[in-house]
C-alpha cells in the first residue's frame, strides 16, 4: 500500500510531523522502516525524513563524543577518533548495511539486532530526543525502557564518554554466521580501573531480554575488585541473573542462559 | 495517491520516472526502468541480491526508498560491461565458474566492484569481508572469492 513520504529540511519540522501522526515513522537509513514496508506493515501510512545535516554530525571533544542519529556505521568505521566503537560498528551487517544503517536507527532495532546499542549502553550514553514538547536528553537505559513509546519522537544524537584506555572498553558479538549474522548474544563492558580496582563497571547484554539490558549482578561482582580470575569468575557466575531471553532461530533461551557466563568470562579475560 | 517525480543517473544515462510513495529502489529499477539485473531476494536486507552502487557506495536497493536517489547516480550490473566488452569481474566470474544459478551474481558483482573501486589490490580477507552481506546458496563462496582476486590481478595488469 502506498504511503505518504514527507521530507523536511530541518529536524524540528520532521519531529513535529512525527509527533503529530501516530502512523508516521522516521526513515533514517531504511534498514528497519523499508523492511517493514516491504513486509506490508499497514501500521505505517506516513514516512518522515529530514535532510538536516545536523543529524549526520560527529563531534569529538577530548573526553566526550557526540554522534548524530543519522551517522552510518560505515562513517563510524572511517573515523579514527571513534576507534573504540569500531568493533561494534564492524559487527553489524555486511558493507551495504553498514553504508545504510544509522546509530539512531539501531536504538530501535529489535532482537537479534541492535548490537551497536549494546555498546552505547555499556558506555552510559545519553540520547538526545526531540519530541512534540521540545528537545530533551535522557540516559540510554531510560530510553530503552520506554522504547515502544519513543516512536513518535525523533532521536537527534547520542553522546558518551570516551573510554580512558583501549582496554577499558570491550565488545563481543556471538553470531552463527560471521561476520554479518544476527546476534546470539552481544556483550559490551566498560571497565574503568582506579587504583588497580574496577570502579564503575558497566556490562551490557544484547538478545538477553526484550531490549538491551545491563548485567547488574555481574557489575556488582566486579565492583571494587581487581580484574583477576576470582572477580571474573564471580561476574561470569552472575551473568545470567535478571536476564529474560527468548527462543529464536539463532538460539534458544536456555542456550543463551547457558553461554552468557562463558562469553562474559572470555570478554573480561581478554580472550578472543 | 499522488505519484512523485524521480530523476537520477542510471548507468550513465539520465532517467525520469514517477513513483508511488514508499516504493523501494529495487521496484523502481525493475518495474519502471526495466533494469532486471538487481534481483529481489529477501526484501529484508539479508541476502544482498539487490545490491547496487549509489554515488559509488554499495547499498541494498530493496531497503532504499526510491525517492532518496533523486539527483544521484545509481549503478547496477546492467552498466558494468563496456559495450560488448565484459568487465574484468564478469570475465573472471565466468572463467572461474563463480556462478551457478546466477541469482546472487548481480549483487556479488556489485559488492566486488565497490571493493575494487576503493581497493584495487584486496587481500583474500578483504574480499571475504566485502561480499559478507551477499548470500550464495549454490555456487559456494570459494570460486567467487577466487574470481574477485583474479579480477583484481587482471585489473592491475591492464592498468
Amino acid at each position: 500500500m502506498p504511503v505518504t513520504v514527507k521530507t523536511f529540511s530541518t529536524f524540528g519540522e520532521a519531529a513535529s510531523a512525527l509527533s503529530s501522526d501516530r502512523s508516521a515513522r522516521y526513515l533514517g537509513g531504511g534498514t528497519l522502516v523499508m523492511r517493514a514496508l516491504n513486509e506490508g506493515d499497514v501500521s505505517i501510512s506516513t514516512v518522515v525524513r529530514a535532510t538536516d545535516t545536523a543529524l549526520s554530525r560527529i563531534d569529538v571533544a577530548s573526553s566526550r563524543v557526540t554522534i548524530g542519529a543519522g551517522v552510518t556505521f560505515a562513517r563510524i568505521l572511517a573515523e579514527r577518533d571513534l576507534a573504540f566503537l569500531h568493533a561494534s560498528a564492524r559487527s553489524i551487517g555486511g558493507p551495504a548495511v553498514r553504508n545504510m544503517g544509522t546509530v539512531g536507527g539501531n536504538l530501535f532495532a529489535p532482537n537479534p539486532y541492535g548490537d551497536f546499542t549494546v555498546a552505547l549502553l555499556a558506555l552510559d550514553a545519553t540520547v538526545s530526543v526531540q519530541g512534540g514538547l521540545g528537545a530533551r536528553e535522557m540516559p540510554i537505559e531510560e530510553f530503552l525502557q520506554s522504547r515502544e513509546r519513543q516512536s513518535g519522537a525523533l532521536v537527534l544524537a547520542v553522546s558518551c564518554q570516551r573510554p580512558a584506555s583501549a582496554d577499558a572498553f570491550r565488545y563481543r558479538k556471538i553470531a552463527r554466521i560471521k561476520p554479518k549474522g544476527g546476534s546470539v548474544i552481544t556483550l559490551a563492558a566498560h571497565l574503568p580501573v582506579s587504583g588497580g580496582r574496577v570502579s564503575g563497571a558497566r556490562i551490557a547484554l544484547g538478545s538477553m531480554a526484550a531490549t538491551q539490558i545491563r548485567a547488574r549482578a555481574a557489575e556488582r561482582a566486579l565492583e571494587g575488585r581487581p580484574l583477576d580470575d576470582s572477580a571474573i569468575s564471580a561476574a561470569a557466575a552472575a551473568a545470567a541473573e535478571g536476564v529474560s531471553p527468548t527462543d529464536n532461530a539463532l538460539g534458544s533461551a536456555w542456550y543463551r542462559r547457558e553461554i552468557v557466563g562463558v562469553h562474559l568470562r572470555r570478554l573480561l579475560s581478554g580472550l578472543e | 495517491m499522488t505519484k512523485t517525480p524521480l530523476q537520477f543517473r542510471h548507468n550513465g544515462r539520465d532517467v525520469a520516472v514517477f513513483v508511488d510513495g514508499g516504493v523501494n529502489l529495487l521496484v523502481a529499477l525493475r518495474e519502471l526502468i526495466g533494469d532486471m539485473t538487481p534481483k529481489f531476494g529477501c526484501g529484508q536486507g539479508g541476502c544482498g541480491a539487490c545490491s547496487v552502487l549509489i554515488d559509488g557506495e554499495l547499498h541494498l536497493s530493496c531497503l532504499t526508498l526510491a525517492e532518496t536517489v533523486n539527483g544521484r547516480t545509481v549503478e547496477t550490473l546492467d552498466g558494468l560491461k563496456d559495450g560488448p566488452n565484459l568487465h574484468p569481474l564478469q570475465r573472471a566470474f565466468m572463467e572461474q565458474f563463480a556462478a551457478q544459478c546466477g541469482y546472487c551474481t548481480p549483487g556479488m558483482l556489485m559488492a566486488a566492484k565497490a571493493l575494487l573501486d576503493r581497493n584495487p589490490s584486496p587481500t583474500r580477507a578483504e574480499v571475504i569481508e566485502a561480499i559478507s552481506g551477499n548470500i550464495c546458496r549454490c555456487t559456494g563462496y570459494e570460486p567467487i572469492i577466487n574470481a574477485v582476486l583474479t579480477a583484481a590481478t587482471s585489473g592491475r595488469a591492464r592498468a
